[in-house]
């Protein structure tokens, strides 16, 4: 009982901090929103005795928001919330879009064949277990994938930076860099 | 969450937080002191100095300037010191913690990452651009030694097999983790000042930008920071105990004085520390996380993985 209070305190607060991202008017506030979404998401994680995963989802998650707001405020229009603005756009396109996901999703959670009555005892590390049914054996392509993602990762911020080693070092990347700001390391 | 070893004292959720802020209070009155007997003032009268500035900001009018984000800036310094508090839950005093949960480390950094939201949104909320800037530089310098930090968290748990705090300070019944990995202990002190923003790597509260994140709270509000960041210290100095120190084993003693008296020295070692190390510039300290540190705690997570895969641990 107490489990289902929590359960449906803790969804609705994510679907209302969702929401929420879409309706404030400033970039802040609207990135933690949705931090606090993802939060309240973290709670039914940590119902279903998924420990480590609810408490990273955390941890993961306050880390990429506090970045991310640091970024949208950056590049985003009216980071302050002095002025309108709308978080929302192509408002047809995206509703189209967001109805298919939803159903798509709904469906998944009606269709999946869910254990029969009496229900399994849990397993004795559910962490475990779920990484074992989502990964199984396609271990090997997830690390594969992993390492794409970070290569991708830090090609796009070595094709971002301003001053490469070509910069720094001049044309045969010998002697002492040209930095205006020295580093911590005396280099 | 609910594994069979996972419990709850529910009487050590009152008694933690008075702990922690005993603990506060003495870094406070610590640092108070020493810069008194720095700039040559009497020392005996810096010790109730914390407690008349706390009695003093709490009779200040508050203060703010139009604009403000009143809904982010109150979060956010409210943040601070309830990551603090709830980091504290999973450090156990001897033997027991308020909840030893099954992955009690992973809990105690998220909480420490939540103080990176709770500080920016403080410095954002306030519509200065001293607490903004604030707010920047404790983000370069959370993300600069979050890794550190964070794996010297994992060595530590990777010497005992397990993410629970107690498992891990039941581990070091032979030998303390300080003596098999002194890097990562090395590490995570260095670590725990930049986290808690203590001096030498308080830059986000710099005195060149007006006092940072702190330029514009007043009165409570203002407390409820540096209170926070004061209870974030004493948290992470009483974590490095159960982590590297032992726990709460030493001769003749009870457990939990041998915790309390492990976690005043190395809160004092911090204390000292940051009133004797000058503060460098930020983008200084930045590089040195990332090119110093961050190399070295690896090699030591390096090293205790040989120990143990070859069983040495």
């Amino acid at each position: 009982m107490a489990e289902w209070a929590v359960f449906v305190v803790c969804a609705l607060a994510a679907v209302a901090a969702a929401v929420a991202v879409f309706r404030v008017d400033s970039m802040a506030r609207a990135t933690f929103a949705l931090l606090a979404s993802f939060v309240f998401t973290a709670v039914p994680v940590l119902l279903l005795d998924l420990a480590y995963l609810g408490v990273l989802i955390v941890l993961m998650m306050t880390m990429e928001m506090v970045v991310m707001a640091v970024f949208m405020i950056m590049f985003m229009m009216n980071p302050a919330g002095l002025m309108p603005m709308t978080m929302v756009h192509n408002n047809k396109g995206a509703l189209a879009i967001s109805g298919a996901v939803f159903c798509v999703l709904a469906a998944g959670a009606l269709l999946v064949p869910w254990p029969r009555e009496p229900a399994p005892p849990p397993p004795a590390d559910p962490t475990l277990q779920l990484g074992k049914a989502i990964m199984g054996g396609h271990m090997m392509v997830m690390m594969v994938a992993g390492l794409v993602l970070f290569a991708t990762m830090v090609a796009g911020v070595v094709l971002a930076t301003g001053r490469g080693r070509y910069d720094r070092y001049g044309d045969d990347l010998r002697g002492r860099p040209d930095d205006p700001i020295r580093g911590g390391v005396g280099r | 969450m609910t594994d069979s070893a996972d419990y709850v004292h529910w009487w050590g959720l009152l008694a933690a937080p008075m702990l922690l802020a005993a603990l506060a209070y003495a870094a406070a009155a610590g640092s108070a002191v020493l810069a008194a007997r720095a700039s040559g003032a009497p020392a005996a009268a810096a010790l109730t100095a914390p407690a008349r500035e706390a009695a003093g900001l709490l009779l200040r009018r508050p203060r703010t300037v139009p604009g403000a984000d009143t809904l982010l800036r109150r979060l956010g310094v409210a943040t601070v010191p309830v990551a603090a508090v709830m980091a504290a839950l999973v450090v156990p005093l001897g033997g027991r913690s308020v909840t030893d949960l099954s992955i009690g480390v992973v809990w105690f950094n998220a909480m420490e990452v939540l103080l990176w939201a709770g500080v920016w949104t403080a410095g954002w909320g306030a519509n200065s651009v001293w607490g903004l800037v604030g707010g920047y530089r404790f983000l370069i310098q959370g993300l600069s030694y979050e890794l550190p930090h964070m794996f010297a968290l994992t060595t530590a748990a990777l010497g005992a097999g397990s993410l629970r705090v107690g498992e891990i300070a039941a581990a070091q019944q032979g030998l303390w983790f300080a003596l098999v990995m002194p890097v990562a202990f090395a590490v995570y002190l260095v670590s725990t000042l930049a986290m808690s923003f203590w001096p030498p790597f308080d830059q986000p509260l710099g005195a060149d930008i007006a006092g940072g994140a702190a330029a514009e709270p007043t009165g409570a509000d203002r407390l409820v920071l540096l209170a926070g960041r004061h209870l974030m210290l004493a948290a992470a100095a009483a974590m490095a105990v159960p982590l590297f120190l032992g726990g709460g084993s030493g001769p003749l003693l009870p457990g939990w004085l041998w915790s309390a008296v492990k976690a005043a020295a190395v809160l004092a070692l911090l204390v000292w520390a940051g009133s004797r190390l000058p503060a460098v510039r930020m983008d200084r300290f930045a590089e040195v996380g990332w090119v110093v540190l961050l190399p070295l705690v690896l090699l030591q997570a390096l090293a205790v993985s040989v120990f143990v895969v070859a069983g040495w641990m």
